[in-house]
């Protein structure tokens, strides 16, 4: 398990949220999207960390998660209260700010 | 067991959950039943809580697994659910869309692998392991002030989702009756 080896793993994670972002049109999906591009963060965090015993990386790489589960929580509220008053989840279909 | 035999254990076990890792990210984002997307998502954070364990961080796999697959995971299933009815059953995208996001994104890794590869990383002989003690004093010792700040975070969150998700009729019935 080298470091090149991971790093091409959570680039190309990082690269498929991306496309996810960029081509889902559900609001869920591109929330899914969202949560790999942390995850893959959240693991170069891990693998330069545990290269020099680097305890705050560690850290980090908690408070990816913990802010995760907020980020996950908020739009997942907001998503609800979209379905309620827009009637969509489509992110093409919100235009309620649009002039 | 000796060395090279552990080397090899580890090095197979790493091919195996990076490439389900790999696979069950590519079905997060190309399924277009979002409840299979959501459940592929389930098989990528528990690859990367095993990614974790192969890098001697059990602490954060443990994390990783009771918060993503245990409370947001469930989460995301209860918010398809909800809003089950107003999806459509395609949410593939139109054929230019995508195949200008995946060349973006192609670029992107392209760009992002180059400049991995052509790197001289050093190789890690790591023999201390970060343990969840050291973790929890450096938490309210140097890293006190963020541990602080995301607990406001938590806070404002949880407020915040709840006055969201209550919605406008409710907090009116509640004012009134």
């Amino acid at each position: 398990m080298s470091t090149q080896a991971v790093l091409l793993i959570t680039s190309a994670v990082f690269c498929l949220g991306i496309y996810g972002i960029l081509v889902r049109r559900n609001a869920i999906g591109v929330l899914l999207s969202i949560e790999l591009i942390l995850n893959a963060a959240a693991v170069n965090f891990v693998l330069f960390g545990s290269a020099r015993a680097n305890v705050h990386a560690h850290a980090f790489a908690l408070f990816i998660i913990a802010l995760a589960a907020c980020e996950a929580v908020v739009a997942l509220a907001i998503i609800l209260a979209l379905s309620r008053s827009a009637n969509t989840v489509s992110v093409d279909r919100i235009n309620l700010l649009k002039g | 067991m000796g060395m090279a035999q552990t080397d090899i254990i580890r090095t197979v076990a790493f091919g195996l959950i990076s490439a389900l890792v790999l696979v069950s990210a590519f079905w997060v984002v190309t399924l277009t039943n979002l409840f299979r997307a959501a459940l592929s998502l389930g098989l990528v954070l528990v690859g990367v809580a095993c990614l974790f364990l192969l890098m001697a961080a059990e602490f954060l796999a443990f994390v990783q697994i009771l918060v993503y697959v245990g409370a947001i995971l469930t989460m995301v299933i209860f918010a398809i659910m909800l809003t089950g009815k107003l999806q459509t059953t395609v949410d593939a995208p139109s054929r230019s869309c995508g195949l200008l996001a995946a060349a973006a994104s192609g670029a992107l890794f392209a760009i992002l692998a180059a400049a991995i590869l052509g790197f001289p990383w050093p190789i890690s002989n790591q023999t201390e392991v970060v343990t969840p003690a050291a973790i929890g004093q450096q938490m309210v010792t140097t890293l006190v002030l963020p541990f602080e700040v995301i607990s406001l975070v938590f806070v404002a969150v949880m407020i915040g989702a709840m006055v969201l998700a209550a919605g406008r009729e409710r907090a009116k019935k509640g004012r009134v009756g």
